[in-house]
């Protein structure tokens, strides 16, 4: 086993230059994207200490490990660092800042300096955040509803809203350079109808971050002052309304869920050809389906709200147009299945995990069908039926999707070999885990558990689903650390990798493991479309090596 | 054995078994896509492995499949829209002679008023196989009426009525939580729902403090305000009568025709320069911070228990002598 | 829409070499133009969906508390307000031929330009905060504690308003004239909050904009601009004219919502 540097002579983009400055001021996308890979690790890794905590208070049915008050802090801020700190980033910032340049045949994303701002600005409220944690923490659930938010909460909404607010620029300013860079950096020859379908989700996901960031930083601009200000905007015992502030919240709030998952979406559209060795089924229909659920997607926001207080009307239209934004998510499904039909199949670790995102994505998107039926919503909302759905779509979708992608590009990224049996270890872990923890709560949803609660000493009863929902997030938590230690491993003792170890399509993969700091000795001229794996030999054995 | 490993949970209101049958539905549906999903992966993946020799065969797609795929789909989601609207109706539209209850809920109580007198926190009593329809309001900030077994829930909102309707099946206690996050006790906020056979009702309803009915309580109410000064039975005075208005259209000064609801009646006693009815002059005070949620409510009652409906709509200068006395019995 | 650009004839290189200004990624001063171009465009995208949130909210109070609305706006200085629209608009005005001198290459004219565009400019944030000011004399800012509409120098109790809020027939009752002017005084300090939250949102982009303009106003004094490359001014000036129009939305809607002669 080497334990050499990857080619000592060669130059590529972490050897070209040395020192922290090189880092911290670079305008390199491929550093700009391990800057963020290193910070939202760590705030994903804050997060689920927080869900540690609420699944050791859950283990038994009294409130004995935390006051209520801390496990009502818990729970908020599990909730606002694992969305707007980790998701929302995640796959963009790190493998979408990485890739797009390279997949299109770049030298960078259009606004190198604002990418790097973009980062020291999650950085900005990334701290922000963590003060906010350490000096108290914030109770108001994710959601920050008024009037609890706004005038009865003794926490520190303020700077949580803030930090938020501040986080979203970030998110602003990554869409803003992707889709710049889709538009006005592809290489000669490279149409729209040849682009890889990871760049296709990341273009949704980046017009879905630049329209509907600014509604959920206006919003919680608004309640901070009406907090910091006593302004009484959101009061309703001084002429405000607090289903605006709901309308206002999930305008932004609903799109942002496919923020989160369509880069993962992304990912499993990249995978699944590779270790079929045949291309995409329904290439066209798969990228359309892309933009259909960034577009659709801001018109269903208030099914989370269809017993808040709305209008029976606005109820139907709003449940009508949720069943539609399930189709093409649907399609992506049935499209990535299809495309193992006559394939060669290999069961790597990131083939693993995109197949895990397939089955465990329908789950979490069947039970939102559950969700968008009214007769059935009015039951199960506000329980832990909501939270086992989201947590499919979000863990056992986004989550998988990125761990797959990491896996998939970590030769790319790194130089390196992960070492493949524990990476399948992991994974096969991961998916047990994660489905021992949530799919007992859809049981405990629809039996009438409800969110947020603290203590259910009234509902011993509950108990017995609480328990394996506990046993399995330890379970989880152990295939979730597994990677940690195993990449970091291969940083020093993994095999030096080859250009293309997975033979793969893309760009990406004609040049070398690590790229070089401009991506490409020279400009590539594309005449060929974007999956003809019939042109490529197989990968020999690379899938099987440790 | 799953006593203490419930899968399911108690079943007992006319909403129940509909809702129940539509998300029996929804499972199968999804056990069967799921599975079948899960089963085709495993079958490609086994049947489609890499071996030596065997080349991927490459294929665009297809125009059919992907039809196929679209409409089926869209059209099961359809169905399944429409059943669920169908019951959000009946779920959403309280049938018109249903008993009332007023709710109100605070930080970290519920406390609900009955009509016939009684009084509860964070316990309600019905009788079965009877509808009953909560009139709720918050003190505070949002929480939420959630009965598991009736399968109903409905967001309680501060500075408004929302309502809410079952019909009890089955005797028994259930279950009732506060389903919107409201605080640190948001957990704490739990009771009980007592449904009795009706003369298990009976007796506890007579069993209990008699405080006096609702409506009552909001006629002494009417009184010391100083309402019935306006607000005369014998003929119209300052303020129309309010004999038979409750329920019926109300003609306003700027031309539009509502319905005296009790949102209607309780916007209009804190804020009546917005409604003006049709024919009266804007010289109504309003109530806002004078009085609490419980006497509105009262007020609220007491006008809805006003007898006979007038003729024509309650807007307009008709004269409308009403009975001769100088109130209605009650 | 096919936007790949060849890379032409122009050797890559010597393209580089005689123009400094093009930076390494783009293959041409074409594309860099045409990706700046778009990246503001789309920026100001998303500052409509950010204003658009407050829009939203002012919508939604306007129609439910019209009177008390109109009234509390009236109690702005229309003559102040049009003024400095006027003021704002010449900004845009002077912008724009700024842009002009810089494609027919007049450093000096340029240079006035953008010096008469940064004046006005904050001549409307002068005239802004003289109109703040005089909302704080008249006790409408709605954090203060002293915050009263009803009576004392900031009434809005006056001409026709009295009327129009249906005041003068509960001057006869004294409780019942409390009533109501608490309810005026909790519905216009939701306008006002809304009103400071726009302007005040509307003022920060302006200064931003200042920002942005004294160096853009450096940079063509050092003649960096010319009829080949004058990108940084071209989409400075997008900048500079949404947050125009934005205010030419906010005017109409803050100030002019019920006017009146005699009001």
């Amino acid at each position: 086993m080497a334990t050499t540097a990857v080619s000592v002579e060669q130059k590529n983009y972490i050897n070209a230059e040395y020192g922290i400055r090189s880092w911290l001021f670079t305008t390199d996308h491929k550093r700009i994207a391990l800057l963020y890979l290193i910070s939202i690790t760590a705030m994903f890794f804050i997060g689920g200490f927080f869900a540690l905590l609420i699944r050791l208070e859950l283990l038994t049915p009294a409130g004995d490990l935390l006051t209520a008050d801390m496990y009502n802090k818990a729970f908020s801020m599990h909730g606002q660092v694992m969305v707007f700190f980790f998701l929302v980033p995640s796959i963009p910032a790190t493998l979408g800042n990485f890739l797009i340049p390279m997949m299109i045949g770049a030298k960078d994303l259009a606004f190198p300096r604002i990418n790097l701002l973009s980062w020291y600005i999650y950085i900005a409220a990334a701290c922000l955040y963590l003060w906010c944690i350490a000096t108290g923490g914030v109770d108001t659930g994710w959601t920050f509803y008024t009037p609890f938010s706004s005038q009865f909460s003794n926490s520190h909404v303020v700077e949580a809203a803030l930090a938020i607010f501040i986080a979203g620029f970030s998110s602003i300013l990554t869409g803003l350079n992707f889709v710049v860079t889709v538009h006005r950096m592809r290489a000669p020859g490279m149409t729209w109808s040849r682009l890889p379908l990871f760049v296709w989700s990341h273009y949704a996901t980046s017009i879905i971050m630049l329209l509907g960031t600014p509604v959920i930083a206006i919003t919680l601009v608004l309640v901070a002052l009406e907090r910091a200000l006593n302004l009484g905007i959101f009061d309703p015992t001084r002429g405000g309304d607090p289903v605006l502030f709901q309308h206002l919240f999930w305008f932004y709030s609903h799109p942002a869920v496919y923020i989160m998952i369509l880069p993962s979406m992304a990912v499993v559209s990249e995978i699944v050809p590779c270790f079929s060795r045949k291309r995409i089924f329904g290439y066209t229909f798969v990228a359309i389906a892309s933009i259909a659920i960034a577009v659709i997607g801001f018109l269903v926001w208030a099914h989370h709200m269809f017993v808040a207080g709305i209008s029976l009307y606005s109820a139907l239209v709003f449940s009508f147009l949720s069943y539609l934004v399930a189709v093409p998510s649907a399609i992506k499904v049935f499209n990535w299945t299809a495309t193992m039909y006559k394939g060669s199949v290999s069961f790597s670790t990131p083939m693993l995990y995109a197949l895990g995102f397939i089955g465990l994505f329908t789950i979490g998107g069947l039970t939102g069908l559950f969700l968008a039926c009214l007769g059935v919503d009015v039951h199960v909302h506000d329980t832990y039926f909501v939270i086992a759905h989201f947590h499919y779509v979000m863990v056992g979708g986004a989550v998988l999707g990125y761990l797959g992608g990491i896996h998939f590009w970590w030769p790319k990224i790194s130089g390196r070999m992960y070492p493949e049996s524990w990476g399948r270890l992991a994974a096969i872990i991961v998916f047990i885990g994660f489905n021992l923890t949530f799919f007992p709560q859809f049981i405990l949803g629809y039996l009438g558990m409800p969110r947020r609660y603290w203590d259910y000493s009234h509902m011993p009863e509950w108990q017995g689903l609480n328990v394996l929902s506990t046993a399995g997030a330890s379970i989880l938590a152990v295939g979730y650390l597994l990677p940690m230690v195993y990449m970091l491993w291969s940083l020093r003792y993994g095999k030096p990798a080859p250009d293309n170890p997975w033979q793969a399509t893309g760009l990406e993969w004609r040049t070398a493991s690590p790229p070089p700091t401009f991506n490409f000795d020279e400009t590539p001229e594309v005449t060929w479309e974007a999956y003809e794996y019939e042109k490529m030999p197989l990968p020999e054995e690379v899938t099987l090596e440790r | 054995m799953f006593d203490n490993f419930p899968l399911w949970p108690a079943s007992a209101s006319s909403h129940s078994l509909p809702i129940d049958l539509l998300y029996i539905f929804l499972v199968v549906l999804s056990a069967v896509t799921t599975l079948g999903i899960f089963a085709i992966i495993v079958a490609f993946g086994a049947k489609y492995r890499r071996r030596h020799g065997r080349e991927a065969q490459q294929i665009e797609g297809s125009m059919i499949l992907e039809i196929a795929w679209s409409i089926i789909p869209l059209g099961i989601f359809l169905v399944v829209f429409v059943w669920g609207a169908v019951l959000f109706f009946d779920v959403r539209t309280p049938p018109r002679d249903s008993a009332e209850i007023y709710v109100v809920g605070k930080q970290w109580m519920w406390k609900l008023q009955h009509m016939e007198g009684p009084r509860e926190i964070n316990e309600l009593h019905v009788p079965v196989d009877k509808d009953i329809k909560l009139i709720m309001t918050s003190q505070d900030v949002i929480h939420s009426f959630f009965i598991p077994a009736f399968r109903i829930k409905q967001d309680v909102l501060p500075g408004r009525y929302t309502t809410l309707w079952f019909r009890a099946t089955k005797p028994g206690t259930y279950h009732l939580f506060c389903a919107q996050y409201c605080g640190t006790m948001h957990s704490g906020m739990i009771g009980e729902v007592v449904v009795m056979t009706p003369t298990d009702y009976q007796a506890w309803v007579t069993g209990s403090a008699p405080v006096g009915s609702l409506a009552q309580d909001g006629r002494t109410m009417f009184q010391q305000l100083g309402c019935n000064t306006c607000h005369r039975f014998d003929v119209q005075g300052r303020g129309p009568n309010l004999i038979g208005v409750f329920g019926h259209p109300v003609q306003l000064e700027d031309g539009r025709i509502v319905t005296a609801d009790e949102n209607y009646i309780r916007q209009h006693i804190l804020t009546p320069g917005r409604t003006v009815v049709s024919g009266f002059k804007n010289i109504m005070p309003s109530w806002q911070g004078q009085i609490t949620e419980e006497q509105l409510n009262s007020l609220v009652a007491y006008i809805k228990s006003l007898g006979a409906p007038p003729e024509g709509a309650a807007g307009g200068p008709t004269n409308n002598p009403g009975p001769a006395t100088a109130e209605p019995r009650d | 829409m096919s936007d790949s650009q060849a890379i032409g004839e122009t050797p890559l290189a010597i393209e580089h070499e005689s123009r400094p200004e093009l930076r390494h990624h783009f293959a041409d001063v074409e594309q860099q133009r045409n990706a700046a171009s778009l990246g503001m465009w789309w920026f100001l995208g998303t500052e409509i969906m950010f204003f658009g949130g407050m829009f939203c909210g002012y919508l939604v109070y306007r129609r439910i508390y019209f009177p008390d609305f109109a009234v509390a706006s009236r109690s702005l200085d229309l003559i102040v307000g049009t003024f400095n629209t006027t003021v704002l608009i010449c900004s845009s005005l002077t912008v724009a031929q700024a842009v002009r001198a810089a494609q027919l290459g007049k450093r000096v004219l340029q240079v006035r330009m953008l010096l008469l565009t940064l004046v006005f400019g904050l001549a409307f944030l002068g005239i802004k905060a003289y109109e703040w000011g005089n909302k704080y004399k008249e006790h409408h800012i709605p954090t203060f504690s002293d915050y009263n509409v009803i009576s004392g120098e900031g009434s809005l109790i006056k001409g026709d308003n009295a009327k129009f809020l249906g005041i003068d027939k509960l001057r006869n009752d004294p409780a019942k004239l409390r009533q109501r002017e608490a309810e005026i005084q909790q519905r216009t300090k939701i306008f006002y909050s809304l009103y400071f939250a726009l302007t005040g949102m509307h003022a920060i982009h302006m200064v931003v904009g200042v920002g942005i303009f004294t160096v853009i106003t450096i940079m063509a004094y050092q003649g960096k601009f010319t009829p080949e490359y004058h990108t940084p001014l071209e989409i400075a000036g997008l900048y500079w004219h949404f947050v125009d129009i934005v205010w030419i939305y906010l005017f109409p809607l803050l100030y002019l919502i019920d006017r009146r002669p005699g009001a």
